[in-house]
C-alpha cells in the first residue's frame, strides 16, 4: 500500500489551480471531468511523481464550517516542506501572497502559515540543522 | 498619579502559562490560536490543550491584559501592557512623598553613613 494523494478541499478550482500553479509552483498534473467538477491535481516540479495533490470541491455543507473554524484560529490543515522557509516566505510575499504567521524557529523546524485564498491556511516547514542533530 | 490595578492582573500574571503567554505575545503580537499554541509546545514545553490555552486567554482578557480581535477571516491575539503600569508605578517609579512621609527612624538611618567630620561615606 502507497499513499499517492493528499486533498485541500478548496471553494473554487480554477482559482485554487491558479494559485497552486502560478503562486505555490506546482504543476498540474491531471485534469478530466467528474460530474459537475473536476478531477484536477497538482505535483510538486521536484517530484513529478510524488504525491498528488487533489484540488478537491468543499461543496459539501459540513465542509465551510469545519474551514471557517480552523481559518478563525490560524490552524494549517496541510503543510508543504520547503528548502527554506524564510526565502520562500520572501519570494511569495513578494507575489502578494498573505501569510497569518511569518516564519518562527521552533527547534527543529522553522514554519510559517498563508492563506491560500481558497478557505484554507497552509503550514509550509523548513528543517533546520537541529533537526539532523 | 497612581494608576488602579485590579486583583483581576495580579491573579491573571500568577500563573506560569499565562507569564509565557505574555511572553510569546510581547516577541510578537497579533498571534493566531495556533500560532501562541505552537510556541509555548515548543519553546516552553507545555503541553497544554487548545481548549486550556483558549481559558488562560479568557481570563487575561478579562485583566484586560489581552485583546482577542477578529480580522477578517482570523481571530488575532493582541497583548495589552497598560494594566501591568500601575504595578511599575506603585512600586517603582512613584517619587516616595507621593505614597506616604518617610518615618523618622528611616530618614536618620539615611544619614548614618556620615562620617563624624562630615564627608559622606568615607569609611577610611
Amino acid at each position: 500500500m502507497k499513499i499517492n494523494l493528499a486533498s485541500v478541499l478548496i471553494d473554487d478550482q480554477d482559482k485554487a489551480l491558479a494559485f497552486y500553479t502560478e503562486k505555490l509552483g506546482f504543476v498540474k498534473k491531471t485534469e478530466f471531468p467528474v460530474g459537475e467538477a473536476r478531477w484536477l491535481t497538482v505535483v510538486s516540479p521536484e517530484e513529478p511523481d510524488g504525491v498528488e495533490l487533489v484540488l478537491e470541491p468543499d461543496s459539501h455543507p459540513a465542509v465551510r464550517p469545519f474551514k471557517e473554524a480552523l481559518v478563525r484560529d490560524g490552524i494549517p490543515w496541510t503543510s508543504f516542506a520547503v528548502e527554506d522557509c524564510q526565502a520562500e516566505f520572501e519570494r511569495l510575499s513578494a507575489l502578494g501572497v498573505t501569510f497569518t504567521q511569518p516564519p518562527i524557529d521552533m527547534g527543529p523546524v522553522v514554519v510559517a502559515v498563508l492563506d491560500d485564498t481558497c478557505g484554507n491556511l497552509i503550514q509550509i516547514a523548513s528543517q533546520t540543522d537541529a533537526a539532523q542533530g | 498619579m497612581l494608576s488602579f490595578v485590579t486583583d483581576d492582573v495580579y491573579r491573571a500574571i500568577a500563573d506560569p502559562t499565562r507569564r509565557a503567554i505574555l511572553d510569546e505575545l510581547t516577541e510578537r503580537s497579533g498571534q493566531t490560536l495556533f500560532e501562541l499554541c505552537t510556541r509555548l509546545a515548543m519553546k516552553h514545553g507545555l503541553g497544554s490543550s487548545r481548549q486550556a490555552i483558549s481559558q488562560h486567554l479568557d481570563v487575561l482578557e478579562s485583566a484586560g491584559l489581552v485583546r482577542i480581535e477578529r480580522a477578517g477571516r482570523y481571530v488575532r491575539i493582541e497583548i495589552e501592557t497598560a494594566p501591568l503600569r500601575g504595578i511599575v508605578e506603585r512600586w517603582l517609579t512613584s517619587p516616595a512623598p507621593a505614597l506616604a512621609p518617610p518615618a523618622p527612624e528611616v530618614a536618620e538611618a539615611a544619614e548614618a553613613p556620615e562620617a563624624p567630620d562630615g564627608r559622606p561615606g568615607d569609611t577610611e
